[in-house]
């Protein structure tokens, strides 16, 4: 799969961080027309065999970055443990150079001090590369809502968010097999999927205060498998 | 406390009397007072221009080991940084606490490195969160927050800061949105 | 103010060379190595600068605050019921002892009574809290050496000791489990019966891990009469704890000044000779059995009675109670919504942590908000030791005593 970096155009294209995730939502929305929706189609929806293939070994042999935090690098550890092994998906080289690693598990509390450290891990990491967000702290804030933390979102592209404080091993690893849809390119619709409601969507009454470019188009409209558990 | 006997052993108010007239004996304007506290708890306030002196003359009558040394903000009263010295003495199982209080205008100690190698980090961390400017300490740098930071945090008047919460009627207008 | 190059060249002029060049054109060089705060070896993120001379160690400068959360400032938000959790994932290997720091100071300043029932679950759950934190030491010091499959045996029990905290609170980690005045809940029912099938077993794993470790040449030569230090250095830094008690000096607040019933059981400090890497290790090996000692003989000897103050000011009142008492009711109510008010003053409570003395100091204004919490955390202060530790000792060393040092990145930022 050929990568190219491109700016993107069209309504659902703000050249930020969660560029994949807006996308994704347009879609949903029925938003993305022309050249955007081919570029969606191109890069999230596996075409060809070969795509196919490569996807399907990539999302068996991650290589993680052995990157520990703070209490959410322990329950990280365990999965490496006996109990919840994470082997068993290929998934037990963890990686010390980020030059090889794959896959970017941010478990524990991220500080003013290291984001830019932890900004220029993950530059160094070669594409195709993902970033899991782990636990509640760099989710969102977490418990501690103050002026050291800063949210991961906020200096990169973060594929799952596991919520949890910190979360099981268990918990850990069903994000870490939403990321592996995702990469498959099987990804799940959350709940819409399960409840078949599909195509439901919220509509803000008028008179609302949205300035936002859909106008009084969907709220609250989850990408399925952007949020682990939605 | 989990039980009575369980507190730290302190001395009795005799004995921190004591201790504060020995200490006014050799200098007459060190000790500012003496509390005795709940969980009996001896404190002495230090003049902040003779704590070397008392820490120095405390070190020879048996507290040896200094356990923790830690900055409070009593904002609103003045004189409003205060640096607490938790001091042992491990051969009699004794704790004492030293109390110096500063200014915001001028918050110099003189430092303890020299009498206990390990104040060395708390004495950074009590700049760093409070300000209080340790003379003579052999590096003197913020130690938790970025080498950059402007601000005490830890003072009282210094906003907990974080981000706010977005709801979808406050999402476009809030400057916690990020996108 | 901050590090520029100056300020290292000065530094280095006052290191002494090992040898004099051997030939024509050698010259001295220091090498300034950066080692972390992303390391697969530091535990946790913690950076290194150290100063090499060759493979040699010169000096090393511990640069901390990647994972400063704002604990303490976070705390003075919050009623002093939520601090517990908040305080709780501080040093979050000894979750336990954290709060119990903090709810043992808080209870001084009210001057409130725990009850015994409450004060041998308490300790039954430290002990725990305990073992788990030497496992997941011991598991991730021998990854550091390279007898990796340390890592999963220790993880093993890991697992049961966290299948118990589940039992009892819920939560694997950061359980909230004690509250001020006492302990949450009471142990359900089976609790009893899968603690005592884990005392059973815990001994000979521990002696499995011994066998693993402790005859194998290369973790003999890599920890035996590496970077000693001794009591009198360790004792002027403010280090406590196991790397006290390696170097020769027997002090221990459980024995020193007993809180929580600790003067109840009957148990040893284990003690080292020289305080080198092999004592640091053999000393904390040796406390995993003495914690099981003292939880068989706390579980053998639990009380009955209630598991939390009945002072209905500071503990929540039983759900039965509010169907039918309107002070039930009342209480209930303020103390969910505001929380108790604690009367004015300062309180220290030191305790006896895996890594040395952790220590909160709380400081209550009157209101239902503590005006400052500071904990006293013992990897903070251990850090300082690293230097004078590691000082002319070889770079593969220094990891070894990293390891051996056992430092807590959460509890060393807070």
């Amino acid at each position: 799969m050929e990568i190219k970096r491109e700016p993107l155009s069209g309504p659902g294209a703000p050249s930020d961080f969660r560029a994949r995730q807006l996308m994704a939502r347009d879609m949903l929305r029925g938003d993305l027309e022309g050249e955007a929706l081919e570029r969606y189609v191109k890069e999230n929806v596996l075409t060809t065999t070969v795509d196919k293939a490569v996807a399907w070994s990539q999302g068996n042999s991650i290589w993680p970055l052995t990157f520990g935090l703070a209490c959410c690098a322990i329950e990280m550890m365990s999965i490496v443990g006996a109990r919840v092994d994470v082997a068993r998906f290929g998934w037990e080289a963890f990686w010390a150079s980020p030059r090889q690693a794959d896959l970017l598990i941010l478990s524990g509390r991220v500080s003013v001090k290291m984001a830019p450290v932890i900004r220029r891990i993950y530059d160094q990491m070669l594409e195709p590369r993902w970033a899991i967000s782990m636990g509640a702290c760099c989710s969102s804030m977490g418990v501690f809502n103050n002026y050291a933390l800063v949210p991961a979102d906020k200096f990169l592209p973060i594929d799952v968010h596991v919520p949890g404080c910190p979360p099981r091993p268990e918990a850990l690893l069903h994000g870490i097999l939403r990321l592996r849809e995702k990469i498959h390119g099987t990804e799940r619709e959350g709940w819409r999927e399960r409840y078949h409601a599909v195509g439901t969507e919220e509509v803000v009454p008028n008179g609302t205060n949205t300035t936002s470019s859909a106008g009084d188009a969907a709220i609250n409209v989850f990408p399925g498998g952007d949020t682990a558990g939605a | 406390m989990c039980s009575r006997e369980g507190t730290p052993q302190v001395p009795d108010a005799t004995g921190l009397e004591q201790t504060a007239n020995a200490l006014r004996d050799r200098n007459a304007e060190s000790i500012l007072g003496t509390d005795f506290g709940r969980g009996d708890r001896a404190v002495l306030l230090v003049n902040p221009a003779h704590v070397i002196d008392t820490l120095t003359y405390l070190k020879t009558e048996g507290y040896t080991f200094l356990a923790s040394l830690h900055g409070v903000d009593y904002y609103p009263d003045e004189p409003r940084l205060g640096v607490l010295y938790e001091l042992l003495d491990m051969t009699e199982v004794d704790r004492i606490t030293v109390k110096v209080r500063v200014h915001t205008d001028n918050p110099r100690i003189a430092t303890a490195t020299g009498l206990f190698p390990g104040a060395n980090f708390p004495e950074r961390e009590v700049y760093d969160m409070f300000g209080v400017v340790f003379e003579g300490h052999p590096d003197m740098r913020r130690i938790l927050m970025p080498e950059d930071f402007e601000g005490f945090p830890q003072r009282r008047d210094f906003p907990v800061g974080g981000e706010p919460v977005l709801f979808t009627y406050n999402e476009e207008n809030s400057y916690g949105k990020w996108i | 103010m901050s590090l520029d190059t100056a300020d290292y060249r000065k530094r280095e002029e006052s290191i002494t060379y090992s040898a004099e060049p051997a030939g024509e054109g050698e010259t001295h060089e220091l090498l300034t190595l950066n080692i972390g705060p992303h390391h697969p070896a530091t535990h946790g993120v913690l950076r290194l600068l150290a100063t090499l001379e060759g493979e040699v160690v010169r000096d090393i400068k511990p640069i901390i605050g990647y994972v400063h959360t704002g604990i303490e400032k976070t705390a003075e938000d919050k009623a002093y019921w939520k601090v517990i959790p908040v305080v709780e994932r501080m040093d979050y290997l000894a979750y336990y002892f954290n709060s119990l720091a903090f709810c043992g100071a808080v209870e001084t300043l009210l001057d409130v009574e725990v009850p015994p029932r409450a004060q041998y679950l308490r300790v039954i759950h430290l002990e725990l809290n305990r073992i788990m934190s030497h496992l997941v030491w011991l598991g991730t010091s021998a990854l550091d050496l390279g007898a990796i499959s340390m890592f999963w045996y220790c993880f093993r029990e890991r697992e049961t000791i966290l299948d118990l905290f589940e039992m009892t609170s819920g939560q694997r980690m950061h359980t909230r489990y004690f509250q001020v005045g006492g302990v949450m809940e009471d142990i359900p029912r089976g609790f009893a019966a899968k603690l005592r099938t884990f005392l059973a077993d815990m001994p000979n794993r521990a002696d499995q891990y011994a066998d693993l470790l402790e005859k194998n040449q290369i973790v003999f030569e890599r920890l035996h009469g590496v970077c000693p230090l001794d009591a009198e250095t360790l004792l002027s830094l403010g280090v406590t704890g196991p790397l006290l008690r390696a170097a020769g000096n027997p002090w221990d607040l459980r024995k020193a000044s007993p809180y929580c019933s600790y003067d109840h059981f009957d148990f040893k400090i284990p003690v080292g000779t020289v305080g080198d890497n092999y004592d640091r290790y053999r000393v904390r090996h040796a406390e995993i059995y003495e914690s099981v000692k003292i939880i068989s003989q706390a579980l053998e000897g639990l009380p009955e009675g209630p598991y939390i103050t009945t002072d209905r000011k500071i503990a929540l009142p039983p759900r039965h109670e509010l169907a039918t008492s309107m002070e039930a009711l009342i209480h209930h109510f303020k103390l969910v919504t505001e929380g108790f008010r604690v009367p004015p003053g300062e309180a220290y409570y030191p305790i006896e942590g895996p890594r040395g003395e952790l220590g909160c100091f709380v400081r209550a204004d009157g209101s239902a908000k503590p005006a400052r919490v500071h904990m006293r955390d013992s990897s903070f202060v251990n850090l300082q030791a690293l230097t004078p530790m590691v000082q002319d000792s070889y770079l593969a060393d220094l990891i070894a005593t990293l390891a051996m040092l056992d430092p807590i990145l959460g509890g060393i930022d807070r």
